[in-house]
């Protein structure tokens, strides 16, 4: 690789060609605050907080944007460079809505943090200030222009990384706001409601739209309340409270919900062997009855809503079957509660997700196999963090718990490994190979649909036959990906897509990383180790071995993809306009 | 052939579009045909002749006559006097070309003699509408020899030894902004030129435009050979309607006579030009900005390095020159680079057009070797300042430019200069302002342009000139501190330093060259509560001089609000609590009884 | 456009349209008395056939040019020829016939037509 040789405060520094001098700062050991820059998302040079002095250049330039060349001299803490980016927070913060104490994002706010290291004081350029209402219309997403610095995160993640782009800015000057097209709200357009840009927001003008007050009510009622978490949750709602990355906490999370007071703690792992239960019977049947076919996954609530809005034509390709939690919800309503003799409109089943689309899925009209919704609320692994801190209980300090019988305390890893792309292929591909060969087969591992590439394609050869697979994660590959199926360019049979980068672990429902983090972690990686090594640890990893499974078709369902399964466990889709 | 013995040129520019010349082409050609002339006089409609103040202008050939303020009615007289009977309309000629009952030539005209007419030497000569006018005074000649006698080296080496520099606002070597492109490797490459005029006041390009379209295009041809780009973007703002029909007019001409397109002079280079229409935001006369206008996004700044000669449009490299740069090529090409440079100063060479505005009595556009002192253009060519006042600054370079103080007269306008001097040449505008403007107020006016203008990218310019515009408005309204002014200038500098693109880098350019040159206004503002020039509204205070007042009640009543109180035969009073400052009272005094203080 | 020639070509024909707009130091100016008077003379024929002339002969460097009442009515038309380097000239009553001739030896040969001058009139 070329190196280019330069001097950052007088130090000589050599980094790979087409590094940026915050790039090689940092490699020197040296912090340079950035507030529009994410990495792999947003690059623009807009804030003006990284700031540096580049000898003979004329004005200050932004580190994050400008590429090294050899023999360049930097300098990142000369008084004018600290001068000017307290300048330029300063100015921010004069057109910030500074209610710190009641913002979602108090002390984990990256301009919060900025405001304390560079030593800010007072406001000296206090003057009019913006005011917009906020937009809480989408079920998912709320909007509090207020807080906004247009940074740009967001529209860059939204646009560039999604490729749904349903926000950008508007007006000029000082009237420069982020929205959606001819003002409408976030939850009027084609938004999918992946909540990335929640996930890459530095402040407090993005947030879930809250449900724990809703769940508290329900608690509190005499309803019998019934819970399950995804199983990206567990890879990191250690975090908010001071646990390593990548750190599993199944059995303490497990222990908190308890003691929250839920009626029944179940894990939507049940739900995933499920999915996969009916997933791979339907891939088989369309394989063998020459179905429509590649069979996309409809797991990702994000991803089914951009498949109805943008690629309309491959609604048949996707699965029929409803998303784990979903199945999951349907079965509680239905057999647990014959078996446990409650009547089902006396259940209120809540959802732990990673994810900030699955509260839009939880109200389409369809999902409500019972009669009522088949899974009545929906929070994200923040809103648990925070109602867990509520309660006064120390997390750190729980006792490890397993989750409630039936379903809970017997789960397949297939179901685990949901939490990262390629995750659903490979414990498809688990049972798939069982079911068409009839063989036992003792490698699970899949390595090939693993890992962060954008677009995965293996072909996994069973028995005499081969499948061909494609996994996307990101919106963006996922695009890319289907405009190749489209054009002929690629012919695979089964695809897996998830609307977020990374997978579910990495959904617009998990705890925020701050950007200076995300320049040496990849959390996508890391947390997913968390959900590997969980599969690994258990005994069963394939689905259709999860007894619960085997009871509840025995006693219940009937076969995978029969009628009864049918009408509790699948769905339809509609194309929806642009907008 | 045609028996045309005498041409009546109309200028079709905008000023004089928009004073009526077009009902005066249709007069001409009716009285034409009335006087049965229409077969020897020829009616053409041409380019801006800079005299704006005089619109709409018809000038007649072959005597040169210099018709002003000519109305419909005055079109017979002209035909029956002038083309008909040989007698000029002396009631009618620019009272400047009229000397001793005689008819001056124009040129002879304070206006016209210190100017020197390179850029728009075609201007209000031929008609634009026409290639072939433009081929009769050498049009694409320069683009004939560069293909066919010259290697792209020789002509970036021209280009270089003329020593043009970038007439849009920075002043940089064009020949080395093309040799860059020429060696960025890249089987794409583009020219495009920013015809984006935008600064306030400023009509230099639109009227090249109008009046020379070709010269554009020819220039534009000539750098992709240079470069090694075979296409060319127009990038106009769409408020220049006839810019935009004239460009097109002459794209498609050039096509229909194969100069531009395939294979041109049959050299193989190929060469098409389109037009890209702005939405009139000032930014986009940025270079970054504007090529992301034409690549269909929100015309915003991109960081530079990379610069565009190595990642321009779409990536690939460009080079962007403004109209006036671009009209300066061919002349270059045809008398020679040591031609050029023997115009103008050792560092500026050739000549700079002005849009010449403000207190000043000849309002229009200007021309002038570099090097030429604001004193030869306020006096001499501008014909000093109106009524008698005092000329106080000159302002150039708009928003992103300085006041040069009447302390400094007497320098020489070149690039160096006025930046040393804390202004710019920008794209040339200059606005000429008397004792009767108050700085302070000048400087808002700027500001409030720029933060209208503001894209809103970067956090220094999106807030930082809305909070300098809030500070220069308290002090405008006798609310300032001395703390303010020393913010104030200590914010300049911030967003000077800080901000992503030369929009808001020269955005408080106006604001410290007027804290340079008259910082005791500033302190007579928030000291004193005081406007020395009487602008700022909220600092002044209208009385009645009880010795001059005779008691006639006209001002009271006329006063809106009824502040003005007497009896009659005896001194009125304001009530400066009701009174709301509008100066209808003053208007109205025929004493001169009632004066601001 | 395929070679240079072929543009030279275009301006030279082209030339003649613009000409008229120039600055003219070095060329010939043909003044015709166009008043009331000249008119009623018959100066209007003498104007075109000078026109005639001198677009026949292609001449570039030519104005043909109005004025008003020189002051000697009964001489009328009269043509005033300004040539570089020489006097003016004054030819009166002239009618077009006599146009061909001050044309090709004056204006062309530098020989003013002495015969048609004010002062062959007896002036």
């Amino acid at each position: 690789m070329d190196m280019v040789n330069l001097k950052i405060n007088g130090q000589p520094v050599s980094v790979p060609a087409g590094s940026t001098v915050l790039e090689a700062a940092r490699a020197a050991g040296i912090e340079i605050p950035t507030l529009c820059y994410l990495k792999d998302v947003s690059q623009t040079g807009s804030c003006r907080m990284c700031l540096v002095e580049i000898k003979g250049g004329r004005a200050l330039q932004a580190a994050c944007v400008y590429p090294v060349a050899e023999g360049i001299e930097v300098q990142t803490n000369t008084p004018t460079v600290r001068e000017a980016r307290k300048a330029v927070l300063e100015l921010m913060l004069s057109n910030h809505d500074r209610k710190c104490l009641t913002c979602p994002r108090n002390r984990n706010c990256e301009l919060q943090a900025l405001s304390d290291e560079l030593g800010v004081s007072d406001i000296p350029y206090e003057g009019e200030r913006n005011e917009y209402a906020i937009d809480d219309i989408s079920p998912s997403i709320v909007r509090d222009n207020n807080k906004c610095i247009l940074c740009r995160r967001c529209v860059n993640v939204c646009k560039n990384v999604q490729t749904v782009g349903v926000i950008d800015t508007m007006e000029r000057g000082f009237k420069t706001k982020v929205g959606c097209a001819f003002e409408a709200s976030l939850g009027e357009v084609d938004c999918v409601n992946c909540g990335q840009c929640i996930a890459v927001c530095p402040v407090g003008a993005l947030r879930e739209k809250s449900s724990v007050k809703d769940v508290w009510d329900a608690l509190a009622s005499d309803k019998h309340v019934v819970v399950q978490t995804a199983p990206a949750v567990r890879a990191a709602i250690g975090e908010e409270f001071g646990l390593p990355m990548g750190e599993p906490v199944t059995g303490k999370m497990a222990a908190a919900l308890r003691r929250l007071g839920f009626d029944k703690v179940f894990d939507t792992d049940f739900g995933a062997d499920l999915t996969i239960m009916e997933e791979g019977t339907e891939l088989i049947h369309r394989m063998q009855n020459g179905g429509v076919l590649p069979m996309i996954t409809s797991c990702s609530p994000g991803w089914v809503k951009f498949c109805e809005h943008n690629f309309p034509d491959f609604i048949p390709n996707l699965s029929s079957c409803k998303s784990p939690h979903e199945m999951f919800g349907a079965i509680i309503k239905s057999y647990y509660a014959e078996k446990a003799g409650i009547d089902p409109k006396n259940i209120y089943t809540v959802s732990v997700m990673p994810c900030t689309a699955k509260k839009f899925e939880a109200q389409r009209d369809e999902l409500a196999a019972t009669g009522t919704p088949d899974v009545d609320a929906v929070i994200t692994t923040r809103e648990l963090a925070q109602m867990i801190k509520q309660s006064g209980i120390q997390f750190a300090k729980l006792p490890d718990e397993v989750f409630d019988s039936p379903f809970g305390d017997e789960a397949s890893g297939a179901g685990v490994i949901f939490g990262a792309t390629g995750g659903v292929m490979e414990a498809a591909l688990r049972t798939v190979a069982e079911v068409l060969t009839g063989e036992s087969i003792e490698h699970v591992d899949y390595e090939a649909v693993r890992g962060l590439e954008g677009v995965k394609i293996a072909s996994v050869q069973i028995g005499d036959k081969t499948v061909r697979a494609a996994v996307a994660h990101g919106l963006g590959n996922a695009r890319k990906l289907l405009n190749s199926v489209r054009s002929g360019e690629t012919q695979v049979d089964f695809i897996e897509i998830m609307a977020c980068p990374g997978g579910c672990v990495t959904g617009g429902g998990q705890p925020i990383v701050s950007s200076r983090i995300k320049m040496d972690v990849n959390v996508s990686a890391e947390r997913a180790k968390a959900i590997y090594a969980e599969d690994k640890a258990l005994k069963i990893r394939k689905s259709h071995e999860n007894p619960y499974i085997k009871q509840l078709y025995s006693e219940y369902l009937g076969e995978p993809g029969g009628h009864k399964a049918h009408e509790l466990l699948h769905t339809h889709y509609v194309a929806r306009p642009k907008y | 052939m045609e028996l045309v013995r005498s041409h009546v040129l109309i200028c079709g520019g905008t000023g004089c579009t928009s004073s009526g010349s077009e009902v005066l082409h249709e007069e001409f050609d009716e009285m034409l045909v009335k006087y049965g002339l229409d077969k020897e006089v020829k009616v053409i409609k041409t380019g801006c002749f800079g005299l704006c103040a005089l619109g709409p202008v018809v000038v007649v050939y072959p005597e040169g006559a210099f018709y002003s303020r000519v109305k419909k009615e005055d079109v017979e007289e002209i035909v029956q006097e002038h083309l008909l009977k040989g007698r000029i309309v002396k009631r009618l000629v620019y009272d400047e070309t009229v000397e001793q009952n005689d008819i001056k030539s124009l040129n002879d005209v304070n206006f016209y003699k210190k100017q020197q007419r390179v850029a728009l030497r075609n201007c209000g000569v031929i008609n634009p509408e026409n290639i072939e006018e433009y081929i009769a005074v050498d049009g694409y000649q320069a683009l004939g020899k560069v293909l066919t006698e010259m290697t792209p080296e020789e002509v970036i080496d021209t280009v270089k030894k003329s020593g043009l520099r970038g007439r849009g606002g920075g002043g940089f070597p064009t020949g080395t902004k093309w040799d860059f492109a020429r060696k960025s490797v890249n089987e794409q490459k583009y020219v495009c030129c920013n015809a984006d005029e935008g600064d306030p006041g400023a009509f230099m390009d639109r009227s090249v435009l109008e009046g020379d379209p070709h010269s554009v295009l020819e220039a534009m041809a000539i750098a992709g050979y240079a470069i090694g780009a075979n296409q060319g973007y127009i990038y106009i703002r769409a408020e220049y309607p006839i810019a935009v029909r004239r460009l097109q007019i002459a794209i498609d001409q050039a096509k229909e006579y194969g100069l531009l397109g395939k294979n041109i002079f049959d050299t193989g280079f190929d060469f098409d030009i389109e037009l890209r229409l702005g939405a009139g935001a000032f930014v986009c006369g940025e270079e970054t900005a504007l090529m992301t206008s034409i690549e269909g996004h929100r015309g915003e700044p991109r960081p530079r390095p990379p610069f565009p000669a190595v990642k321009g449009l779409w990536e690939k490299p460009t080079i962007l020159n403004n109209v006036e740069t671009y009209a300066n090529i061919p002349v270059i090409f045809n008398k020679g680079a040591d031609w050029f440079a023997s115009i103008g100063t050792e560092k500026s060479k050739g000549t700079k057009v002005f849009a010449l505005g403000g207190k000043i009595n000849n309002t229009g556009l200007v021309e002038i070797p570099m090097g030429t002192t604001l004193r030869e253009i306020v006096e001499e060519i501008g014909g000093g300042v109106p009524n008698g006042k005092k000329f106080k600054a000159a302002q150039t370079g708009g928003p992103s430019g300085g006041c040069i103080p009447a302390s400094l007269i007497d320098t020489p306008i070149d690039y160096d200069s006025l930046i040393s001097i804390g202004s710019m040449m920008g794209s040339g505008g200059l606005i000429v302002m008397d004792e009767d403007n108050c700085m302070v107020d000048i400087a808002k006016f700027f500001l409030e342009f720029t933060v209208d203008e503001s894209c809103g990218k970067c956090t220094p310019c999106r807030i930082g000139t809305k909070r300098l515009l809030e500070i220069l408005d308290k002090i405008t309204k006798g609310q300032g501190t001395l703390e303010d002014i020393d913010r104030l200038e200590a914010l300049c500098y911030h967003i000077k330093n800080a901000s992503l693109c030369g929009l808001g880098q020269t955005a408080p350019n106006p604001v410290l060259s007027t804290l340079r040159y008259f910082r005791d206004e500033y302190e007579a503002h928030v000291v004193e509560k005081r406007c020395p020039a009487g602008v700022c509204k909220a600092l002044l205070s209208y009385v009645i001089d009880p010795e001059k007042c005779k008691g006639c009640s006209a001002c009271s009543r006329k006063c809106p609000v009824g502040a003005i109180s007497g009896e009659i035969k005896k001194p009125f009073v304001i009530d400066t609590t009701k009174c709301i400052k509008c100066g209808v009272c003053m208007e109205t005094c025929k004493f001169g009884a009632v004066v601001k203080k | 456009m395929k070679s240079l020639a072929e543009l030279q070509a275009l301006k030279q024909k082209a030339i003649e349209n613009v000409n008229l707009r120039k600055d003219r130091e070095d060329g010939v100016r043909v003044v015709v008395g166009m008043a009331t008077c000249g008119i009623a003379a018959g100066a209007r024929p003498v104007m075109t056939s000078f026109l005639e002339e001198i677009g026949k002969r292609n001449l570039n460097n030519v104005a043909v040019e109005q004025t008003g009442c020189i002051g000697l009515c009964r001489l009328e038309p009269i043509v005033e020829v300004y040539a570089p380097g020489q006097d003016k000239v004054t030819y009166v009553k002239m009618t077009p016939d006599k146009v061909a001739r001050v044309v090709a030896e004056h204006i062309v040969n530098g020989q003013p037509v002495a015969e048609y001058t004010i002062g062959a009139a007896g002036m």
